[in-house]
């Protein structure tokens, strides 16, 4: 039966449960999201009658297994409108998806070139281009983020003097995962393209929550999370042009990968087979793909809709709050699903341990995300991110629970 | 609000948030330490005055939640005057408290973190302050980090 709408908290077996007494209002989206039914099925499914290692099997187990996964890469391509699923490398999550490419394209760097990623970068794309650069002489640089609560986005401007014909990569992100603003990625990977240099994005904030078509966005790489996107922990993707991919260096060496193997050497396959030496995560591939085909039946337009609503209405009734600072976009900005904020007065670790006993889970911290915070003048903000399941009901829950928080401790 | 919760915030540590003592650099320090709580960012820096063996004085800077400010604080005004060891030993009883939620017999502020043990997550953010003392103590240069300890 396809998803619908009006009763889309029911495909969430998580969702119905309570916390201290409380219902569960589960706000941490953008640090994972919840698992329909539908996805925890296919697990099941697949553990209990098509378990088997993929690829060379001869047996019937193994080649129903074989076309599950193979089926799923395929799956994912669609989901994202790759031109050819061998574009599509199964990796553990964006984190693995980035490291794969800075290491290969580390390689191909030398100093006076340079990598160019934004202030905003959570640390999965921003530490494995700092190795990238220590590791090959390049220089790194940054795209800077403008306003005092980062309410300017990225600088585009600044593209005319940063992107100059030395940089060889520009990394950047889709979605910040602490501010929440969305970045035009198609203007800054044509603005790459003009300079000759790669393109990667790290969509693992993005990929979930909206549509999502790579060759409009003539990106040359793309990472990003399963499990952010309803799917299982452990399975990600990168995706890579197929000019490109066959030409990058293996990451990781072993079976699977390799056509010929000799005592002296061996040859490599061609993507993306190169790139996922030993047994892949099958299985989670495979509930992936059925993740995909949750979103896409729920329409990726609506799922785009109805999170950035929430979040608009998030951010009005949050703004009402005494002594609140939001960061990101400001009112008029277009903001994805997610809010993040400071009171002067209280910590956010504090805010995220009584908003618990609410039976609201947020995330409070830095978010990954070290230099930014600095930037800011902050040292931690309190995270409330959404997803298709979430309610307005829910937003007034958090806000009566801030209320509290705050009243507590400007009496105690 | 629930019991745990009341239990974790008690009046003395929301005291010590409010009105931190010791607070600031010390212009005599002979000691410096840096802690840092990687997981959540919260940061402390203690300044000694050691005579001998001896904390003559010491202050505190920083950033956190109020559980990692409070106890900063509160330290300060149980470790002034005391010996290396003597310290060492009130960590010791500190750390029981808030790991097992056990009080010492003797009356002692450090009781009001016990029910810091029944939120685990938040044990690191009690500890900071007492490893950075720790640290600069042992003139360890190495910034004091909560994820190298076992709490």
């Amino acid at each position: 039966m396809p998803p619908s709408w009006s009763n889309l908290r029911a495909d969430f077996p998580i969702l119905h449960q309570q916390v201290h007494g409380k219902p569960l209002v589960y706000l941490d989206n953008a640090a994972t999201a919840q698992k329909p039914r539908a996805v925890i099925d296919a697990l099941v499914r697949y553990y209990e009658r098509d378990n088997s290692n993929v690829h060379r099997g001869l047996h019937a187990l193994s080649m129903r297994a074989t076309d599950a996964y193979e089926g799923a890469r395929a799956r994912v391509a669609k989901f994202i409108n790759a031109a050819d699923p061998a574009e599509i490398i199964f990796t553990r999550g964006t984190t693995e998806g980035i490291n794969i490419v800075s290491r290969s394209v580390a390689a191909t760097l030398k100093p006076g070139d340079v990598i160019l990623c934004t202030e905003m970068e959570h640390h999965s794309n921003l530490v494995p281009w700092q190795q990238a650069a220590r590791a090959s002489g390049a220089t790194l640089r940054f795209l800077p983020v403008l306003g005092a609560d980062a309410e300017g986005g990225l600088d585009l401007a600044a593209l005319d003097t940063l992107l100059t014909p030395q940089v060889k990569v520009f990394a950047f992100t889709h979605i910040s995962n602490t501010l929440g603003g969305i970045n035009p990625v198609a203007e800054l990977c044509r603005r790459a393209r003009a300079v000759g240099a790669l393109s990667v994005i790290d969509a693992a904030q993005s990929i979930g929550h909206g549509p999502f078509d790579v060759r409009a966005i003539g990106a040359d790489y793309v990472a990003f999370s399963g499990h952010k996107m309803c799917g299982p922990t452990g399975i990600g993707v990168l995706y890579g042009h197929r000019a490109l991919l066959d030409t990058l260096a293996p990451d990781e060496t072993g079976g699977g990968m390799v056509v010929t193997v000799d005592y002296a050497g061996a040859r490599w396959k061609p993507a993306p087979e190169r790139f996922e030496a030993g047994t892949p995560n099958i299985a989670d591939a495979i509930a992936l793909a059925a993740a995909c085909d949750y979103l896409d039946a729920l329409g990726r337009d609506e799922i785009a809709r109805h999170d950035q609503a929430l979040a608009a209405l998030a951010y009005e009734k949050l703004s009402a709050l005494p002594g609140i600072r939001l960061i990101g976009p400001g009112r008029s900005g277009v903001r994805s699903g997610l809010v993040s904020f400071a009171f002067a007065e209280v910590h956010a670790h504090d805010v995220v341990t009584f908003a618990d006993e609410d039976g609201i889970a947020l995330r409070g911290g830095h978010h990954c995300n070290q230099p930014l915070m600095r930037k800011l003048g902050l040292t931690s903000t309190t995270r409330a991110s959404f997803y298709v399941y979430n309610t307005e009901q829910e937003i007034d829950v958090l806000v009566a629970s801030l209320h509290r928080i705050l009243k507590f401790f400007a009496t105690s | 609000m629930s019991g745990d919760l009341t239990e974790l915030y008690q009046q003395v540590i929301l005291d010590h948030n409010k009105r931190p003592r010791n607070r600031g650099k010390l212009p005599t320090a002979n000691r410096v330490a840096h802690g840092d709580n990687p997981s959540c960012g919260d940061q402390c820096s203690v300044y000694l005055r050691l005579d001998g063996d001896r904390i003559a004085d010491i202050s505190f800077d920083g950033s956190g939640c109020a559980i990692s400010q409070a106890s900063a604080s509160l330290m300060t005004t149980q470790v002034k005057g005391k010996t290396a060891a003597e310290v060492e030993a009130l960590y010791e009883q500190f750390h029981h408290i808030v790991t097992t939620g056990e009080t010492p017999e003797e009356i002692s502020d450090l009781a009001a973190f016990a029910g810091v043990h029944t939120f685990p997550a938040r044990i690191k953010c009690a500890t900071l302050g007492w490893h950075a003392t720790r640290n600069a103590l042992k003139g360890d240069p190495t910034p004091a980090t909560t994820e190298k300890h076992t709490d």
